[in-house]
């Protein structure tokens, strides 16, 4: 049963990235890509990687696409920007994301009512082995990463500063009568 | 605990599948937002098969190289949307062939 599962999201995964990458709309493919790796999660959870799945939903789903949506919407400050966001909920572009989040729902009340799939062989992975082994031999590779988000981060607010530094000017120009 | 075994050849056919339809976004769309998406879609799949790998021989290797991935997708998102809003400001599009101005 735990493979119709897996073959059910793959399907949901593959169905929705091939969306993403053919919407003429950015908003229409973001929320597309949150389908995909909602999917992309539960494959996650049925191969024994909770963790994984965990921070998939949270540090992709919850912040990089989140990310991408705030840059969506600063490019459309303006007089054009109440007429694109009415084009963009039209109610009809809600069908397709429904229909495949509406199949990952149903996987999951499966999965709650039936209890756990059936167990044969394989081993699940937890987050303690997941933490023991990353603050252990892998903490090299810890203090890096540390380094590129804080390169990241920097370089980020340099890059976005000016941007909003001459937005703000702008607005208080055209404010001023 | 014990989890059922999912064959790997399917999972890592998955993951090329959806990595290449990455590839297929980045070389099709001109719009850097979709070159964006198309990318994580790229990490993404590498993940899956990093986790499949560590899955199949049951070590908490692979989910750390997927931890590892998403701080470096979190790291290049960043910056590559502060230099997305820079490309708006000066070239008012989001086509990616409007900076071209290096490319001779």
């Amino acid at each position: 049963m735990a493979l119709a599962l897996f073959y059910i999201a793959a399907a949901v995964a593959l169905a929705s990235t091939a969306l993403v990458i053919t919407r003429r709309n950015a908003a229409h493919a973001l929320i597309y890509l949150v389908v995909s790796l909602l999917s992309i999660a539960v494959i996650f959870f049925l191969l024994g990687a909770p963790f994984a799945a965990a921070l998939e939903i949270v540090i992709y789903a919850g912040a990089i696409v989140v990310l991408f949506l705030f840059v969506v919407m600063m490019l459309n400050l303006g007089r054009r920007s109440a007429e694109r966001e009415r084009l963009w909920l039209q109610p009809g572009m809600w069908v397709g994301p429904s229909i495949l989040v509406g199949v990952l729902f149903l996987m999951m009340l499966y999965v709650i009512v039936a209890g756990a799939p059936g167990t044969t062989e394989g081993t699940m992975v937890g987050p303690k082995e997941v933490g023991t082994a990353l603050f252990g031999k892998y903490l090299l590779a810890v203090e890096l990463a540390a380094m590129l988000l804080l390169a990241a981060l920097i370089g980020a607010y340099h890059l976005g500063r000016r941007y909003l530094g001459d937005r703000r000017e702008e607005s208080s120009r055209e404010n001023r009568p | 605990m014990t989890v059922p075994v999912i064959p790997i050849e399917h999972v890592l056919a998955l993951a090329a599948a959806l990595f290449v339809m990455g590839l297929v976004g980045v070389l099709v769309r001109r719009n850097v937002i979709f070159l964006l998406m198309s990318l994580e879609i790229m990490m993404n799949a590498c993940g899956l098969a990093f986790i499949a790998a560590g899955a199949k021989w049951g070590q908490p290797d692979g989910q750390i190289m997927f931890m590892l991935i998403l701080a470096l997708a979190a790291a290049e998102v960043a910056v590559a949307l502060g230099l997305v809003l820079q490309l708006e400001r000066r070239f008012d599009s989001l086509d990616i062939d409007t900076a071209g101005e290096l490319s001779g």
